[in-house]
């Protein structure tokens, strides 16, 4: 079975980020980036599948600019076998994405495509479910268990209330949650030999899609700051506090 | 101008969710119809025909639409989608699933959780992690958006709308509904309690849990988790706050023995009054706490609920 893995560059989640002085974006410039945290739990589900005997291939994928190839490596250096760079320098939505991904599926024909359910960037949580939709294949959103059984995937799914299972046909997307396996680290070997893996590369702009946005990114601002509050000596200072001066509690 | 509601429900309950949403699409202007999807949701679909604003109430009632899968849900949204200039859902684990999904056979681009209408066809969301506010405004003929219902109120239940059926629901035939483990709690849903009280690693285990459940009884309040804490095993997947999370805004937030992680605070920072309790005084928690408390969590939480 042939696994695709999308991944995205981004912000490290370690890093908070800061607004531009002319609230036209983020300030990207000099920030640590680093693979999203739910695309590095997709690779490592795919690994771990082929690990399994289930997988016998893994595809990554990532489009942006040539800087995406350090995540590309990282992923060949996690387990994957080759890497798709899909190049632009456009700032793209999460449709045009899942457009230029569908297309990737309709060449490469993966039985799975796992996902991270979001990017921490833009925190839209779209990309996996457009793709379900654009190639008519089912989806299994915010994973927390992934089991693949003769031409059917079953995928427990994190929902408001709980859990809910779902079994679906292969071909299947699959989108990743925080449970769904802890990512290892690559090794220093692995890391060298990902430096001899396949990379090609295709130019997004010859892939015959429109990829223009219709979402006009008007104003970026800072979000509202907290006042700083005060710190209390005592259980019965806090408390005193609730009661008197927040009145949220009686 | 009509805007597409889909209602949220557990074919026996409207959720609050839905409450608020109408308040979102009460702001963008025109005529409001809710969608009630469901299996045996006819109860669902007269309650959801009492929300103020709500002209027309679309009820789809069949075994395929039980548990929301988003094969069959999404087509019947699509089919329906002609008729409206917007197509709205609370950004729920429901609506988060298969709205993308209607977004994109319509060939339109989504904007997901929405904080604020500026105009019908502008709104503000949170990005990364809720450290920037984007402006965004959407210039297709046909609207699709989420809404994050922690930012808006909810409306009342002073109207009185017709309700309509739907007639045949296709099996889109490629998924199936297995199981589902749904956790059971006496206490308020996190997304709707006035009071949350939320543990995080310092907790060290689930039975520790106990200490906050037994305030929480107290105060009326529900009871949330850091990813930490989930991730540990001390309490299940729904209880997350953040910003992959639940994201609530309660009256009053009590944070124990959670550091303040910026993932952690996109999904709380918006509470009107946050306490914080934790030994470590240099925590990042306290910086956006109203009242911080530098204690052993076992000694204050047992004294505050004696006092309470
Ligand atoms: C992609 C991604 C998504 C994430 N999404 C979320 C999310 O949605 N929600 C979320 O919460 N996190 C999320 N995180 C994780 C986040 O980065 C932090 O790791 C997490 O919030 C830390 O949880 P914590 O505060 O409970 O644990 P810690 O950071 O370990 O903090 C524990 C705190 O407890 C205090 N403490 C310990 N013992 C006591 C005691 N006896 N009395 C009082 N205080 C005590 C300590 O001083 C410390 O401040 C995400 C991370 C990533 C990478």
């Amino acid at each position: 079975m042939k696994v695709l893995v999308p991944v995205k560059r981004v912000i490290d989640y370690n890093v908070k980020a800061r607004v531009k002085a002319d609230n036209t974006d983020v300030d990207l410039t000099n920030v640590k980036m680093a693979m999203n945290p739910f695309c590095e739990i997709a690779v490592e589900e795919a690994v771990r599948l082929k690990e399994k005997g289930t997988a016998t291939e893994i595809v990554v994928v990532s489009i942006g600019s040539k800087s995406c190839h350090e995540q590309l490596r990282t992923a060949l250096a996690l387990g994957a076998d080759r890497a798709i760079h899909i190049d632009t320098e456009l700032n793209l939505g999460s449709l045009q994405v899942a457009k230029l991904l569908s297309k990737v599926v309709e060449e490469e024909q993966p039985e799975l495509v796992i996902l991270g359910k979001q990017s921490i960037d833009a925190d839209n949580n779209q990309t996996g479910q457009m793709l379900a939709a654009l190639t008519n294949r089912p989806q299994g959103t915010f994973a927390s268990e992934v089991v693949v059984e003769d031409n059917k995937v079953a995928v427990t799914r994190e929902v408001d209330g709980g859990l809910q299972t779902v079994s679906l046909n292969l071909p299947a997307i699959v989108t990743t949650d925080l449970r769904l396996n802890e990512p290892r680290y690559a090794s220093l070997p692995n890391i060298m030999k990902a430096k001899r893996k396949p990379l090609d590369v295709k130019v997004a702009a010859d892939m015959g899609l429109e990829l223009s946005s219709k979402i006009n990114l008007l104003k970026v601002e800072e979000p509202s700051q907290r006042e700083g509050g005060v710190m209390v000596e005592s259980v019965d200072e806090l408390l005193e506090k609730l009661r008197n001066e927040a009145k949220v509690i009686a | 101008m009509i805007t597409l509601l889909v209602a949220e429900h557990d074919n026996s309950e409207l959720k609050l969710d839905t409450h608020k949403a109408v308040d979102a699409i009460t702001k963008m202007g025109g005529d409001i119809h809710v969608l009630v999807a469901g299996a045996g949701c006819q109860s669902v679909a007269e309650h959801a025909a009492k929300l103020q604003g709500v002209s027309k109430v679309l009820v789809a009632d069949h075994d395929l639409l039980a548990h929301g899968l988003a094969e069959n849900l999404a087509p019947l949204v699509v089919d329906l989608a002609d008729d409206y200039s917007h197509i709205v859902a609370p950004a729920t684990t429901t609506g988060k699933n298969f709205m993308p999904r209607v977004a994109a056979a319509l060939d339109v681009e989504q904007i997901s959780d929405i904080i604020e209408v500026v105009s019908s066809d502008t709104f503000k969301r949170p990005i990364y992690a809720g450290n920037a506010i984007a402006t965004v405004q959407s210039e297709y003929a046909k609207k699709v958006i989420t809404v994050r219902t922690a930012a808006f109120d909810k409306v009342s239940e002073t109207g009185s709308a017709e309700i309509v059926s739907l007639e045949a629901v296709a099996d889109a035939g490629i998924s199936n509904f297995v199981k589902q483990e749904l956790t059971e709690s006496e206490r308020p849903e996190l997304t709707a309690a006035g009071v949350v009280i939320s543990g995080g690693r310092g907790m060290q285990n689930g039975d520790n849990f106990t200490l906050l459940e037994g305030i929480a009884d107290k105060l009326g309040a529900a009871v949330g988790a850091s990813r930490a804490a989930v991730d540990a095993g001390f309490v299940p997947n729904d209880m997350q706050v953040g910003q992959t999370g639940k994201i609530v805004a309660p009256d009053l937030y009590i944070a124990v023995g959670i550091s303040g992680a910026i993932q952690h605070l996109a999904g709380m920072k918006d509470s009107k009054v946050i306490v914080a309790i934790n030994k470590d005084p240099e925590a990042p928690i306290f910086q956006v706490a109203d009242y911080g408390l530098e204690a052993d969590l076992f000694e204050a939480l047992p004294e505050l609920e004696t006092k309470l």
